[in-house]
Order: structure tokens, then C-alpha cells, then sequence
């Protein structure tokens, strides 16, 4: 089974669409929507959940208010600002122990926190493997390796599983790209499109990962196009293509028509050219 | 001489799995005699450095070999560091690996395997 | 005053909206401060010509084993809820990458053996672009660790808020950096586009901003036909459009190549700062 990642680093760049196309494209493969803070790919696949389980990404500290003495040692020893005024923030809680450990009269507690969902779908494509992650949450990377790992309870033929990653360099990022085959880095001509890419690649390579750069809406700023290009060259990672700004594809997922009338507008012909060549370099003859 | 196989089950009839670090169970026991006993992998339920607190585990049990498909980098650094020989196996039944072992077929990894590996380091934040 | 830019999906032009509103107050005679805290991917400075005035590190504490004095006895891997330690026989082995830095271990120790080093986790750049003053956080490649590197770069910013407008680019999401980087915040300004996507990524914004109860409103970025997607859901939720910037390939042009749109076309200097007296018409509703 071979695993393929499509990264961003900035967002909106259409990694999503890609994802999708690529979905299409392959008709039987399993589909990861790793992108767990803003997950968009059940959009396009049009889902039919089959299981939804709640997901204790992380610890929480409770505090026993009739054992508190209000010492404050507590806060004294937060190095995370998570206790204020004797009150627990949850939000910045980050579940290391330390204010357990130090509490004279053990008034507080470690409990596992639901952080999210995680869910199982199916799909005409294949099966999906989803998430979501509760507001201001904290673990999405470990969400998304407990959404890429519940593939394993699908019994499938499928030889490919095609994962939409996150934006962003940290902590997600890094849970949906490690032990993949390859990433397909989606960017954008513009400078921000080019300066993040940068960082993706930065990732990538630091975690051992081969990958191929993309540019969609290439058209919407050649100079800038050309500029990734130049710089794809002189770092030696492989462009695949590009990709033309199409208002059409838009209109497919606002129809909610199926995907792969996604792949008749002229955007999908490109997308369609891509992925002949990231499949060689997944599946070499 | 004690082993310890990374699996989906707890018995020898059930699978290697071939994740280390994030496999249900390890099957702690003696190759020879085929005394095994279940062990709940703690890494499984890890927030992050799921293959640390699996190794530490194997360590603390005194286990001088491990088989299993694929070891992060920060597992194998534990692994390493306690003495520990890794053998690399297919998921295979635990006795099928069991005999391949013994007949001297599985490879033993000489550093990190990358294709199913945890993250180095985070698994969350 | 603080207005912090989000975003639930990524690319919708948050960044494009921190800019040009900060310049266009800047330019008339506001003082105003621009906090890039979108540490991931920190992109406000493209836009701007920007002299850096100073750089500072960030760190996070991680232990440091004294094998003279450890007796391996386990307790700091015990304690560690990130699994940042183990100890094997006579070896204490310490995984950087994963530790938080909360300091648990060196306080379990019972012969105290673990000091803590600090460990770079990212930079911050303090500098000016013309009249408007510049802040911004970089979280280092290969690192996981954001909220620290936002937590460090928001430290003054308490003592400056009566005499600055911050206007604070936040990253795109609802995770905990994000709560990070809006926390304190007068107002929320959302950032939308008129498409499927955005429209999901907003409610789930949305739902940020009125769990951390901020007085908020959105601005339409790429808006045409169809904007009905995301005025009525505004309207129905009672979130006012407080400005519609349409997709156009002039705009994009000047965007993709650096240039903040609000400095070349005044029209947009002016509506941008019609935006601001909107904001600072509901804070003040909100204060009462």
C-alpha cells in the first residue's frame, strides 16, 4: 500500500481540489481527511457516515474545589499561564501534571479531555477516514494520526491512500506527512505562496519525505509562476504542473455535482496530467 | 531468553502488528518453551512518544529481543540504548513468526525504519 | 485597542486585510501596530518594506540529565506526560522534540540530577514599516511547538494597547494557536470568501469568536455572484458585513506580487478605514 500526502504550507491554495481530482481520478482508494481544524474534503466526497467516536486527544487538569485550600502552589508552578486566579484555563492546559504533583492537599486531577471526533465514512470512491476537532483544541497532530491509523479498520483491496494534509508547518502537519511515500505540495503564484512552500519543503525534507510542487491558478500571475519554477529548479525537486484559475471548479462543489465533473473543466485536465506523473513516481514500472 | 512481538491480538494465533509503537499488544515470552504473555502496550493510548513509552515498557520488563515491522527512530534510539536486538517480520501469525525466527529468517533492523514509522518525536502537541 | 484578523480556512485573505487596514491607519496618522502571529507561516512582512529593529529568540526549557548524581531510579519518565524521557538501565535518554517544557521531571527528581537547558523553538522580529510598527513570530522548521512562540511575541502588548491600534494577523483555524493569538482581543475581524469552503471554515471561525464571546464582524473577501452564500448566513447569525472586497485580477495581481492594494488604489485606503470606525463603533456598544 502506497501513501500519498498533498500539502500546502499556506492555505486556500486548492490542495483540497486536488485532493479530490486525484480521488476521482484514482476511483478505488482510501481517502484521509487529515486537514482535522478545517476539514473541507467531505465536501466533495459527499459522505455516508458510518461511525462517529468521540477522540481523548489530550489530559485536563479538574480541580476538587471542597480539597482546595487556595495555597495557589498551583499556579505558582503553571509554566503554561493555565491557572489564574485558582481557576483552570482550559484552553491553555496542556495536561503535563506538574500542578497535580505539587497540590498539598491533592484537590486536583488529570482527566482524559474529548478533543474531538473522529469518523468513518464510505464514499462511491472508497472508504473515508475523517475528523473534527473541537474549537480551540489542543492534539489535532495526534487526531490526525488516530484519523490516518483508523484506515487500518477498513477491510479493503484499495493499493493507494490518498491523504489530505493541513496547512501550516506543526505539529498536524508533521503527524500527516510522516512515514508517507510522497507529498504533492500544492502552492499559489504569489509571494506568500513562494515563501511557504519554501517551509513546506523544509519539512518534508527534514522528515525524509520525497516531494513534487504543483502551482494552482498559475495564470492568475505568471511572473510569480516562473519565479516558483526558477526556484523548484535550483532546489531540484520536481514541478509537475500547473494549473489554471477555473471559476467552473467552484461551481461543481457549490452544485454539490459529483466529482468527477470536476474533472471535465479545464482545470481537471491538468489535474488529470499531474497525477499521471505522481502515480509513476508511487507506482514505477 | 525473552522476546517480546508487537500485535493486533493476545495470543499466538493473532497477527503481528507492524506498527511498534502504536500496536494493541506485545506478546512477552520465550521462543523455545512458547510461554508468552499479553502485555497492553501503554504507548498505545499515548499522547505523543507513543514508541518511547512502548520501548521503556519492553525494557522494564527485560526483554533482550523485539520483532515487529517497522520502529521509529525514537523507539529504536530507547531500543538501542538498552542492548535490545530488533527483528524486522511480516504480518504474519505470531507462530508463523515465531517459526521464522527460529530458523533464522528474519532480518535484524540496523536503524529506524521509515515506511510506517511515528512521527520523530510529536505525535501531539 | 486590539483587533485580531481570522480566519477559519486558510488563504482567504487574512493576511491581505491585516495589512492593508493596518497601512491605511497607519497612513493617517494612527498609531498602529501589526502582529503577525500566524507563526506557522508568518507572511505580513511580504507586504510591507521592513527595517528590523531587533530580534529576539524564543525558547522552552528541556531537562538536562547530571549522570554524577542520577540513580536512575525512573521517576522524571514516569512523571513525563509527553514520554520525553526513558531510562535504560545507566541511561538517561532525553527526546528534545517532544518535551513541553513544564519542568515535571527536575521537580520528581528526588536527588535533583535534572537542571534545564533552554531549547530555540523559534525567533522574534521587532521592526517598522514607515510609520507602522512591525511584530512578528517564526516558529523554526522541523518544530511543533507554536503557542509558545505566539505567547512570547503577544509579552508588552498589554502596556501598548491604549496608545496602539494592534491589529494582530492570527493563524488560520480553531486551534489552540489561534486562541492563543486572539486572546485579549477588543474585536474580532472574520475573514470569509463566498465559496463552499469558506463558508464551512467560517462557522466553525465563527463559533470561536462567540465561545471567547469577542464583539465581531466579517469582511467578504473575493465576493461576487455568489455572496448570498455567506450574507444570508450573516444575516441569519447577526454578523454584520462590515466590508465586501471583490475578486478582481487587478487585485490579485498586485497581492500575488507583494503589494498591499490599499497603498496604489485610495479607494481602498478609505474603506478601510470606514471598517475601523465600524469596529470601533460596536467596541464601544459593547462596553456599555
Amino acid at each position: 500500500m502506497r501513501q500519498l500526502v498533498i500539502v500546502s504550507g499556506k492555505g486556500g491554495t486548492g490542495k483540497t481540489t486536488v485532493a479530490g481530482a486525484f480521488i476521482a481520478l484514482a476511483w478505488r482508494s482510501i481517502c484521509v481527511d487529515a486537514d482535522v481544524d478545517a476539514p473541507n474534503l467531505h465536501l466533495l466526497l459527499h459522505p455516508k457516515l458510518l461511525e462517529e467516536e468521540e477522540f481523548q486527544g489530550a489530559k485536563i487538569v479538574v480541580k476538587d474545589e471542597e480539597k482546595c485550600t487556595e495555597c495557589g502552589k498551583c499556579e505558582e508552578y503553571c509554566r503554561f499561564q493555565a491557572i489564574k486566579d485558582l481557576k483552570i484555563d482550559p484552553f491553555r492546559c496542556e495536561g503535563c501534571g506538574v500542578c497535580v504533583y505539587v497540590c498539598p492537599e491533592g484537590a486536583l486531577k488529570l482527566e482524559d479531555e474529548v478533543t474531538g471526533y473522529t469518523m468513518l465514512s464510505r464514499t462511491r470512491y472508497g472508504p473515508f477516514s475523517h475528523a473534527r476537532l473541537k474549537i480551540g483544541a489542543e492534539a489535532s497532530g495526534k487526531l490526525v494520526t488516530q484519523v490516518r491509523k483508523n484506515i487500518e479498520r477498513f477491510t479493503y483491496q484499495e493499493e493507494l491512500v490518498i491523504i489530505d494534509g493541513c496547512p501550516g508547518i506543526g505539529c498536524p502537519v508533521i503527524a500527516s506527512i510522516s512515514g508517507t511515500d510522497l507529498a504533492l505540495a500544492v502552492t499559489e503564484p504569489s509571494v506568500s505562496g513562494l515563501h511557504d512552500l519554501q517551509r513546506i519543503l523544509g519539512v518534508t525534507r527534514h522528515f525524509g519525505i520525497k516531494s513534487l510542487v504543483c502551482i494552482n491558478k498559475y495564470d492568475l500571475c505568471p511572473e510569480m509562476s516562473e519565479e516558483i519554477e526558477d526556484y523548484c529548479t535550483r532546489e531540484g525537486v520536481e514541478m509537475v504542473g500547473k494549473i489554471p484559475f477555473d471559476p467552473e471548479v467552484l461551481e461543481v462543489v457549490r452544485q454539490e455535482r459529483p466529482l468527477e465533473d470536476l474533472l471535465e473543466t479545464k482545470a481537471g485536465k491538468a489535474i488529470e496530467g499531474i497525477w499521471e506523473t505522481v502515480k509513476n513516481h508511487l507506482f514505477p514500472v | 531468553m525473552r522476546i517480546a512481538i508487537s500485535a493486533t491480538g493476545r495470543d499466538l494465533d493473532s497477527r503481528l502488528d507492524s506498527r511498534f509503537g502504536r500496536c494493541p499488544y506485545f506478546l512477552v515470552g520465550d521462543p523455545e518453551t512458547l510461554e508468552f504473555e499479553a502485555v497492553a502496550n501503554p504507548g498505545a493510548s499515548a499522547g505523543g512518544g507513543a514508541g518511547v513509552k512502548a520501548a521503556q515498557e519492553l525494557v522494564d520488563r527485560g526483554v533482550q529481543v523485539v520483532i515487529t515491522g517497522q520502529c521509529g527512530p525514537n523507539a529504536y534510539d530507547v531500543l538501542e540504548a538498552a542492548g535490545i536486538k530488533i527483528f524486522q517480520a511480516p504480518e504474519e501469525t505470531l507462530r508463523r513468526v515465531l517459526e521464522l525466527y527460529r530458523e533464522g529468517k528474519l532480518a535484524q533492523l540496523n536503524g529506524p525504519g521509515s515506511a510506517k514509522q511515528g512521527l520523530k518525536g510529536w505525535g501531539s502537541q | 485597542m486590539i483587533i485580531t484578523v481570522l480566519s477559519g480556512k486558510g488563504g482567504t485573505g487574512k493576511t491581505t486585510v491585516a495589512v492593508n487596514l493596518a497601512l491605511s491607519l497607519a497612513e493617517e496618522g494612527h498609531r498602529v501596530l501589526l502582529l503577525d502571529a500566524d507563526v506557522e507561516e508568518p507572511n505580513a512582512g511580504l507586504y510591507l518594506d521592513l527595517v528590523v529593529e531587533e530580534t529576539f529568540s524564543v525558547d522552552v526549557l528541556m531537562p538536562k540529565v547530571d549522570e554524577s548524581l542520577c540513580t536512575y531510579c525512573g521517576k522524571c519518565a514516569e512523571f513525563c506526560q509527553f514520554n520525553a524521557l526513558a531510562v535504560i538501565g545507566e541511561h538517561v535518554l532525553v527526546f528534545s522534540e517532544l518535551c513541553h517544557g513544564c519542568g515535571g521531571c527536575s521537580l520528581v527528581c528526588p536527588v535533583e540530577a535534572i537542571r534545564e537547558v533552554p531549547r530555540l523553538v523559534g525567533t522574534i522580529e521587532k521592526g517598522r514599516a514607515g510609520s507602522l510598527k512591525f511584530w512578528s513570530g517564526r516558529m523554526k522548521v522541523g518544530e511543533a511547538l507554536a503557542v509558545p512562540v505566539t505567547r512570547k511575541l503577544k509579552e508588552g502588548l498589554a502596556e501598548l494597547k491604549d496608545e496602539f491600534i494592534v491589529i494582530i494577523d492570527a493563524p488560520p483555524g480553531s486551534s489552540c494557536p489561534v486562541v492563543e493569538a486572539v486572546r485579549g482581543s477588543d474585536y474580532a475581524l472574520l475573514v470569509t470568501e463566498p465559496t463552499p469552503f469558506g463558508k464551512h471554515d467560517f462557522e466553525i471561525a465563527l463559533g470561536l469568536v462567540r465561545d471567547m464571546e469577542f464583539p465581531h464582524g466579517v469582511i467578504i473577501n473575493r465576493s461576487g455572484d455568489d455572496d448570498k452564500l455567506i450574507e444570508d448566513y450573516c444575516r441569519e447569525q447577526d454578523v454584520p458585513v462590515l466590508l465586501k472586497i471583490p475578486f478582481s485580477p487587478r487585485l490579485a495581481a498586485l497581492g500575488a506580487r507583494g503589494i498591499p492594494f490599499s497603498k496604489v488604489i485610495p479607494y481602498w485606503r478609505d474603506k478601510f478605514r470606514q471598517v475601523y470606525r465600524k469596529i470601533k463603533e460596536s467596541c464601544r456598544c459593547a462596553s456599555w
